[in-house]
């Protein structure tokens, strides 16, 4: 069924576009870009004051399905996904079981044919079990379909592991997704250690913690020549470590949530609430400042949610018992918009490759681009839409998000994902 | 709330008649100071119980030991509203078979004495409980009745009946106070 | 009246609302020594100790206070409470509500559980000790107990000693000695401190020697001997060297000084037996206040409130 695109601003750097144009689709692919384009037959979809993008992807993602399917799953993921105005995630292997082998990886991509609303690309774990201490089957997982590897909320603690790791992953140019936390100094720690731990009486744990493994993983991406994509960013020295690997010309890159750009440690106030209770845990304010600034000047090359579901009983626990993690896939454009775009620091381009051409360069997924011929995965953005953040306001099956109660401008109307209509006036297409 | 004076019924002279009048009443019906301890309650029953004591010392020559008594803890509308000041009460005497004189400025509804009561009775078992006040304004709640009063002063409800000492309000006086707008309690 | 219908953390608390409680408590402090240790005050009422922690003191002193007011009091503590069992403190709360409980005093091993029981239940809240936060009562009763005996506490210097991170006590009597004008020194090894003591408020020193001769009260807190992780201090024998009160140290207090612990007391580590048994350890007044300072906060934060009692 083809499709024609209206009047929107269409915005795609990487084709050097940003005019207002129309677009139509025929099948899974862009079949024609240009002015006052009309349809024989098909539908029109009107785009007037509307940005149109590349299909945004969210590079960390938790689905939760095998094992979690309480707290989210591959089918309610990629709804959330959808609403968010994604057209693609790629899911981390902290399931259960483990996603550390072939099988388990064909079982996502199986389901998530089966199910799934955008597209789902496995990372799968580095470690049996995520357990730090022997390789996982790599080369059988790629074959099955995976993108990427990660041990996404252990991180691997030792060193001559790590370096196993990336000599392992070098031979398939995989990239390792590092998950950088030393747990000896973490220690207990459930928040940032300063001045809210203090104030609160918690054990806290420093940014040293994180800067000391990025360190650590950045000379051994240099010594073994593996691909590192940093995960979920959160202080000065991380960035700044990251921005000296790039000056060095080292095959580095880095993602950060919306959270730890928007918010810092004061959100933890004495109510103790849990939805703000993150791993890495929300910073200074200086850290912060310093986070934006690396997105702003491509030191940081996307931004990726760690949506994070986790079911009511589970975060209506105490503060050091809840479980980490906020859900982030319906509320990460919305805040880029209203953070960042409203405020005139950055540009729709931008937004363009922080959430949709960056995050495929990091992961090595395919390209989308918006040319005849390119696959037909776009996004369309309302930007005076506004939303407010309450639980009704989910598709995800949790509503742990540390932006309840917010107010919001902007968010993506329409979604395409190989020309089939994901999201349509705002609403998930059944 | 402002209230304004409407009638002096007693000056100075008049609450030193009437004191006299009652600590010779309390000698008289208990057979001298051989037995009792006076306990005024705070604050103005407190002031008034040392002058007691000062007139029973002219007359008989005798000692009788004052204590004070703060009824904030007792009393039986806690619920509604705390107690503005929480004073000490002090009771610097055993209790015990005594003949206590507890001791009020204006006795009206009776439930201050009702709290005293209490209280005392959680000190010991006194061999009797008598009550002196300088003014009885009528309108009792509970069945409370002095033993010695200094002046009968019929009121409205919507009055307020103060005595007034030198020690605490620099005059001696019993005062009928009214509403200064003229409007209802 | 107090400012907050709850006692959670000192900052619910106005420097006037401190006094009220230091003043209320001289009252209840003289109930305490007659005979009959009893007023009808709160009868009636129900309170709550919800100690999910394993305490005899602080909880004794809370049920001996809610009964010298004629309330009715029910203890769960973490052998008898169904958390064991695996009920969410949620849940807990919401039992006790439909209950119909005026007041729970909690202590739990977590910082925040008192605001979660505030946030699902409408019964007045009292902050036993939440794991590493703060211990309100705690603080108050040391105030009374300082001013009972240096008769003032604007402008005392007080050093609070030993393990400053882990103590809700110190979380507490830190912000509470600022909000009276007096001068809190935390003294400890830079193991034992928070990562921020500034923004406690407190000043710093890691030298106890040094400070003595400056302090009106030297408030010892207790050392966790025993550990999970590696323990902050290399021996016993060196802390008690470094940090613990003995009688030298005391001599180098001025003569009006006094000593003072929250308890319970590991006599020969933060302060040798012959500190603790002098005269000027004020330790077991700090527990006669404490019981009437509970007393007096339970008063101000139950009377005058008019949900479910008839005038």
């Amino acid at each position: 069924m083809a499709l024609l695109l209206k009047g929107g601003r269409v915005v795609d750097p990487a084709v050097g576009l940003d005019r207002v144009c129309d677009i139509v689709i025929d099948g899974d692919r862009i079949a024609e870009i240009g002015d006052d384009l009309t349809l024989a037959k098909g539908t029109t979809i009107e785009c007037a004051e509307k940005i149109v993008m590349p299909g945004l992807v969210d590079v960390h993602v938790h689905l939760r399905e095998p094992g979690y399917e309480y707290k989210e799953d591959i089918a309610s993921g990629t709804r959330a996904a959808a609403h968010g105005g994604f057209t693609a995630v790629a899911c981390m292997p902290n399931t259960n079981p483990v996603c550390d082998e072939g099988s388990a990886v064909r079982f996502i991509v199986e389901r998530a044919a089966e199910r799934g609303k955008v597209r789902v690309h496995p990372i799968g774990a580095l470690t049996v079990g995520l357990k730090g201490q022997a390789l996982a089957e790599m080369g059988d997982m790629l074959a099955a379909g995976a993108v990427a590897f990660s041990d996404d909320g252990e991180g691997v603690q030792n060193t001559g592991m790590m370096r196993l790791i990336m000599d392992y992953a070098k031979q398939f140019d995989a990239v390792v997704v590092a998950h950088s936390e030393d747990e000896a100094l973490v220690g207990k720690g459930v928040v940032n250690e300063g001045v809210v731990s203090t104030r609160l009486g918690m054990a806290g744990w420093p940014a040293a913690a994180e800067d000391i493994m990025i360190m650590r993983d950045i000379r051994l991406a240099e010594l073994t020549g593996c691909r590192l994509h940093v995960a979920h960013i959160s202080t000065a020295g991380s960035v700044e470590l990251v921005r000296q690997a790039k000056a060095k010309g080292l095959r580095v890159t880095a993602e950060v949530t919306p959270h730890h750009l928007f918010l810092d440690e004061e959100a933890v106030t004495n109510a103790y609430d849990t939805n703000v209770k993150m791993n890495p845990p929300l910073r200074s304010a200086a850290d912060r400042e310093a986070l934006v600034e690396g997105l702003l000047d491509g030191t940081i090359d996307c931004i990726a949610t760690d949506h994070a579901p986790h079911a009511p009983h589970e975060k209506a626990l105490e503060f050091e018992l809840a479980p980490f993690g906020s859900t982030g896939l319906e509320t990460a454009l919305p805040l880029v918009i209203t953070n960042l775009i409203a405020t005139n620091r950055a540009a729709w381009a931008d937004v363009a490759r922080w959430m949709a051409i960056n995050p495929r360069a990091a992961l090595k997924l395919p390209e989308v681009r918006l040319e005849v011929g390119g696959v037909a995965d776009l996004t369309v953005i309302d930007p005076e839409a506004k939303v407010d953040v309450t639980a009704e306001f989910f598709q995800s099956k949790s509503a742990n998000s540390a932006f309840l109660r917010a107010t919001l401008l902007g968010k993506a109307t329409e979604v395409f994902v190989g020309g089939r209509i994901a999201l349509r006036n705002g609403k998930v297409v059944d | 709330m402002e209230y304004r004076t409407k009638a002096t019924v007693m000056d100075a002279e008049a609450i030193s008649r009437a004191v006299t009048r009652i600590a010779h009443e309390i000698l008289e019906a208990n057979k001298g100071a051989g037995n009792i301890a006076l306990v005024g309650i705070v604050t103005r029953g407190a002031v008034l119980a040392e002058v007691l004591a000062e007139k029973i010392r002219e007359i008989e020559g005798a000692e009788v030991p004052v204590g004070t008594l703060d009824i904030s803890f007792y009393r039986d509308d806690l619920a509604i509203r705390l107690s503005p000041e929480v004073h000490r009460t002090d009771i610097p005497f055993d209790v015990e078979d005594k003949d206590v004189v507890l001791v009020d400025d204006v006795l009206f509804t009776g439930r201050t004495i009702r709290s005293a009561m209490d209280a005392i009775m959680d000190y010991g078992r006194p061999c009797s409980v008598q009550l002196a006040v300088l003014v009885d304004r009528g309108h009792r709640e509970l069945p409370i009745r002095a033993d010695y009063v200094g002046k009968n002063v019929p009121s409205s409800r919507k009055e307020r009946v103060k005595v007034y000492f030198e020690q605490t309000d620099g005059r001696d006086s019993v005062e009928i106070l009214e509403r200064a707008d003229g409007g209802d309690e | 009246m107090l400012s907050n219908r709850h006692i959670i953390e000192m900052s619910d608390l106005t420097p006037d609302d401190i006094m009220l409680i230091l003043d209320t408590a001289e009252s209840f402090k003289e109930v305490n020594e007659r005979r009959i240790k009893k007023l009808p005050t709160l009868r009636g009422r129900t309170v709550v100790n919800l100690f999910l922690e394993p305490s005899t003191r602080t909880r004794t002193s809370f049920e001996l206070a809610a009964k010298r007011l004629s309330a009715d009091g029910i203890n769960f503590s973490a052998s008898t409470s169904a958390t064991v069992k695996g009920e969410s403190l949620v849940d807990t709360a919401e039992t006790l509500s439909a209950m119909a409980c005026d007041l729970v005093i909690i202590r739990h091993k977590y910082a925040g559980a008192p605001r979660m029981l505030a946030d699902h239940m409408d019964a007045h809240i009292i902050n036993g000790g939440d794991g590493m936060h703060q211990h309100p009562t705690q603080a108050l009763l040391d105030l009374f107990t300082m001013r009972e005996k240096l008769g003032r506490l604007e402008g005392l210097t007080v050093g609070i000693v030993g393990d400053i991170s882990h103590s809700r006590v110190a979380g507490s009597l830190i912000p509470a000695l600022r909000m009276v004008g007096a001068r809190p020194i935390v003294v400890a090894p830079p193991t034992l401190l928070p990562a921020r003591p500034d923004v406690l408020g407190a000043e710093v020193a890691t030298s106890l020697d040094d400070v003595l001769p400056e302090l009106d009260v030297a408030y010892m807190l207790r050392i966790q001997m025993e550990r999970a992780e590696g323990m902050p201090f290399p021996s016993v024998r060196e802390y008690a060297n470094l940090f613990g009160m003995n009688s030298a140290r005391l001599a180098k207090m001025p003569p009006h000084a006094i000593v003072m612990h929250p308890g319970p007391m590991n006599r020969g580590v933060e302060i040798s037996s012959h500190v603790a048994d002098s005269p000027r350890s004020v330790v077991l007044d700090q527990v006669n206040a404490g019981v009437a300072v509970r007393m007096a906060a339970m008063y101000l934060l139950l009377g005058g409130d008019a949900s479910g009692t008839a005038a």
